[in-house]
């Protein structure tokens, strides 16, 4: 998101907040989030793709509703109506290509009628197809989810990013030869594939309630969410969608709060932080270890600042909207320990996580036949987890090593809460030496965090050693 | 909370904020207020602030002639008592394009670790900026004269002194009132850029300026943590030596150089702001090139005819005015120079400040 598209979405929102209430609100929630879809994806090498993939989300968004939606809810009247109101969206969007030489919504010209016409029968096809010949069983959730995971794993991997740009120059009849790693910037897919797989799983286990098709994509494409979080969940979601709006000068004075807050961390503190926070650029021209921390640390401040910023835009946005998003940041460098950190650092992100990772992981390792023990077990999960979401960021040794450092800590800090449990009293009993004792491992826990940021604001694991042995002295 | 509150919280936060930009606006210009990051938290730089690409350069080009001075290792402190202090102005070519600090003219200078026979320290400080506007020159030897120098050594070459080259450089448009105090003071031939508005002048009209400052100091810290303030390509493509068979030199083709049209009068200007302080001025190296058409041109820049009128005529006008002066037109071999027909390569500056070396050393020992 830019300066320019929160400002937008920021006039949207009040006014819609102030004059419109809940007149039309789904309907301006469900326009308001596809356009911005359209608006927000920036332009790439590969031709008409700047239309085409947000297109895909919607597809995608589509099917999965699709999937996890009984017969008889899908064939509603209001379903049809909302799926017509999509197709012309979609349509309308593409019109634009008659207004000007270039993007006028889009980043660039939009494709002709014709072959959007086509996608769009395509789409409708696909969708009839899967409610045809499907139920929402746990099969055909389970290849959605594998699909999305697929999809997922082909946009994190350079190598398999580049066969993948590779494809699609050669569908829009370019040189293929030319293919790289960044063509291929699929605005928004990590939190809508988050999204998706939820309620895919949920549906599996029955703990999904029905949902209108505009509700669903107002819940998976929420435009003030839709590029960096937070990770709401649907149930969560459809009790504001669904509810009447509350004091509109409450949601407005606490939502300006935080977007004014957010915007003042994400574009004065974190851009400023970024001039000089560590990165592959400056990591080999650095010269003395005191200089080399100051980097590290901006990289720390930076990178919180950054994306706690636009989770207050965001939060900020919603409560204009009437959604209260959830928390996904809470002072997360003011934790004693490395489990603190993580309950209170990307909050959304690391309960999906434990909600479909950890604990299924935890449950299924504890009720195998030959049980491991439990020690090994806490091992396997916290470090199962956390490459897990390293992962998440990208493929690269890079993001294995900053899980592997994470997961480790986890481990090692949850093996000292063990053996520190019997002398709690002990330490209770001294209120200075207790308090003496949480500051120092604040400060430790920041600095585990601080260090694991150069394995994860690095390219390659070499780089990263470089800098940690220039952090004390090497 | 209530919609009225919201309300007076809104009107009362424009009405803070359209008074802070009448004040603001209202207040002395941004000239004079100097503060800054360097000296204190971070060291100070070895030469003005500029640089296009700020992301690998960690340096940046702005306006703010008080900011840009302000940041640099010049301005750390008052002067010891046992420094001689030289300054050098001039263009890309004193900046130092392509070169790190140390390979600059100055930094070859102060090196060299000369030490006057009463046991002053000969420090010679980088003021150079890679524009070419003698106006710009002026502009920045007002400023370093708040620096205490013993000495200014000025370096210019012929494509400073076109009189409409003056205000091209941004430094010389973003500096209305700078330039117009000049014009006023010193009578200069020169039209200044207009005054800034009202409206430039309010905070939000000057919020380039104060993000530029910001910028200044954020780099500060890549520079202090790498030395680096420049981006050093591994390749760059050298200063042309087949030359075109083209004798014009601006909109002139000869015999003569119009002398009316060169901006002479800012050797007198800049005697005048120098004051006590002695000003020498030397005319810089530029490449001779062997190439094709060199016996039409020099170099990408100069006819010959224009060049040749143009020292004659810089000789006779510095000792008009009473300038020492140093013609080192032609010290430097083809060879030593890199992407520009002024620009040296470090042996090449070496070579050049080997004589000027010798030269200054027999001033201050005649002067002394």
């Amino acid at each position: 998101m830019t300066l320019m598209h929160i400002l937008v979405f920021g006039a949207v929102a009040l006014v819609a907040r102030l004059f419109l209430r809940e007149i039309g609100r789904g309907w301006l929630l469900l326009a308001g989030s596809v356009l911005a879809m359209y608006w927000m994806q920036p332009a790439m090498p590969l031709r008409e793709m700047d239309f085409w993939l947000p297109t895909v989300t919607l597809a995608l968004t589509v099917f999965s509703w699709v999937l996890i939606t009984p017969e008889t809810v899908r064939q509603e009247r209001k379903q049809w109506v909302t799926g017509g109101v999509l197709a012309a969206l979609v349509l309308g969007v593409a019109l634009t290509r008659y207004l000007g030489a270039t993007g006028v919504l889009t980043a660039t010209r939009p494709p002709q009628t014709g072959a959007v016409l086509m996608g769009l029968a395509l789409v409708v096809g696909i969708a009839w197809l899967l409610g045809r010949f499907t139920r929402p069983a746990g099969r055909v959730l389970t290849v959605a989810v594998v699909t999305l995971i697929g999809l997922f794993v082909v946009l994190k991997w350079p190598l398999l990013t580049v066969w993948f740009s590779a494809g699609l120059r050669w569908l829009s009849g370019q040189a293929v030869e030319r293919a790289t790693a960044l063509d291929v910037r699929w605005l928004g897919f990590s939190y809508v594939a988050f999204r998706l797989i939820h309620t895919l799983r949920d549906r599996q286990n029955g703990r999904l309630p029905t949902v209108s098709l505009q509700e669903y994509i107002n819940y998976v494409l929420f435009f003030p969410a839709f590029s960096a979080g937070p990770i709401d969940r649907l149930e969560r979601f459809l009790k504001d969608l669904r509810a009447l709006l509350g004091d509109v000068a409450e949601d407005l004075g606490m939502g300006g709060k935080r977007l004014v807050v957010g915007l003042f961390k994400k574009f004065v503190i974190a851009d400023s932080l970024a001039l000089f926070a560590l990165g592959p650029q400056n990591v080999g021209q650095v010269t003395g270890t005191g200089w080399q921390w100051v980097l590290v640390y901006a990289y720390a401040l930076q990178i919180f600042f950054d994306f706690s910023g636009y989770t207050d835009i965001a939060i900020g946005l919603g409560r204009w909207l009437g959604i209260r998003l959830p928390e996904n940041f809470n002072a997360p460098y003011l934790k004693p320990n490395l489990t603190q950190f993580w309950n209170n650092w990307h909050m959304t992100l690391t309960q999906w996580f434990r909600a479909y990772f950890f604990n299924p992981l935890t449950r299924s390792l504890r009720t195998a036949r030959k049980p491991l023990p439990a020690t090994v077990v806490i091992l396997l999960t916290q470090v199962g987890t956390m490459v897990l979401i390293g992962l998440w960021h990208g493929i690269g040794w890079n993001f294995v090593l900053w899980g592997l450092w994470h997961g480790l800590g986890l481990f090692v800090q949850n093996r000292w809460t063990e053996w520190m449990r019997p002398r709690m009293a002990w330490l209770e009993a001294r209120p200075r030496i207790a308090a003496g004792g949480r500051v120092l491992a604040t400060v430790l826990t920041f600095h585990y965090v601080a260090l694991g940021w150069v394995w994860f604001a690095l390219p390659t694991p070499t780089d990263s050693l470089t800098v940690l042995l220039r952090l004390v002295g090497g | 909370m209530s919609l009225k509150f919201l309300r007076n919280v809104v009107l009362k936060a424009l009405g803070l904020f359209v008074a802070f930009n009448l004040v603001f606006a209202v207040l002395p210009p941004m000239e004079g207020r100097r503060w800054s990051l360097y000296q204190g938290v971070l060291p100070g730089r070895e030469r003005l602030p500029f640089g296009e690409t700020p992301q690998r350069s960690y340096n940046l080009s702005l306006y703010d002639l008080d900011a840009m001075m302000a940041s640099l290792r010049l301005a750390n402190g008052h002067k010891p008592a046992d420094e001689f202090r030289v300054v050098l102005i001039g263009d890309s070519a004193t900046w130092g394009t392509l070169l790190r600090p140390q390979e600059t003219l100055a930094g070859q200078l102060d090196a060299v670790g000369l030490q006057l026979p009463d046991g002053r320290q000969v420090r010679f400080y980088n003021l150079g900026y890679p524009t070419m506007s003698l106006t710009k020159d002026l502009m920045i030897l007002d400023a370093a004269m708040a620096y205490e120098p013993d000495l200014v050594i000025w370096l210019v070459t012929l494509e400073s002194l076109p009189g409409d080259k003056q205000l091209e450089s941004p430094l010389a448009q973003n500096n209305a009132q700078r330039v117009q105090r000049f014009v006023r003071m010193y009578d200069l031939p020169l039209s200044a850029p207009p005054m800034p508005t009202f409206w430039q002048r309010t905070w939000v009209g000057q919020r380039r300026a104060l993000a530029d400052r910001l910028r200044l100091q954020l780099y500060g810290v890549m520079w202090a943590a790498t030395g680096i303030d420049q981006d050093y390509p591994e390749t760059f493509t050298p200063a042309a030596r087949n030359l075109e068979a083209d004798a014009s030199f601006h909109q002139w083709t000869g015999p003569s150089l119009p002398e009316e049209a060169m901006f002479y009068e800012a050797f007198k200007a800049g005697k005048q702001i120098a004051g006590n302080v002695p000003l020498l001025v030397v005319n810089e190296p530029i490449l001779v090139s062997k190439g094709q058409n060199s016996e039409v041109r020099y170099n990408f820049y100069y006819p010959r005819w224009a060049y040749d009128d143009y020292r004659q005529q810089l000789e006779e006008k510095m000792n008009e005015i009473g300038l020492p002066y140093l013609d080192a037109w032609n010290v430097v071999p083809e060879a030593e120079f890199t992407n520009s027909a002024v620009h040296l390569s470090p042996r090449g500056v070496k070579q050049f400040a080997e004589v000027m070396q010798a030269w200054l050393w027999d001033w201050m020992l005649a002067n002394e």
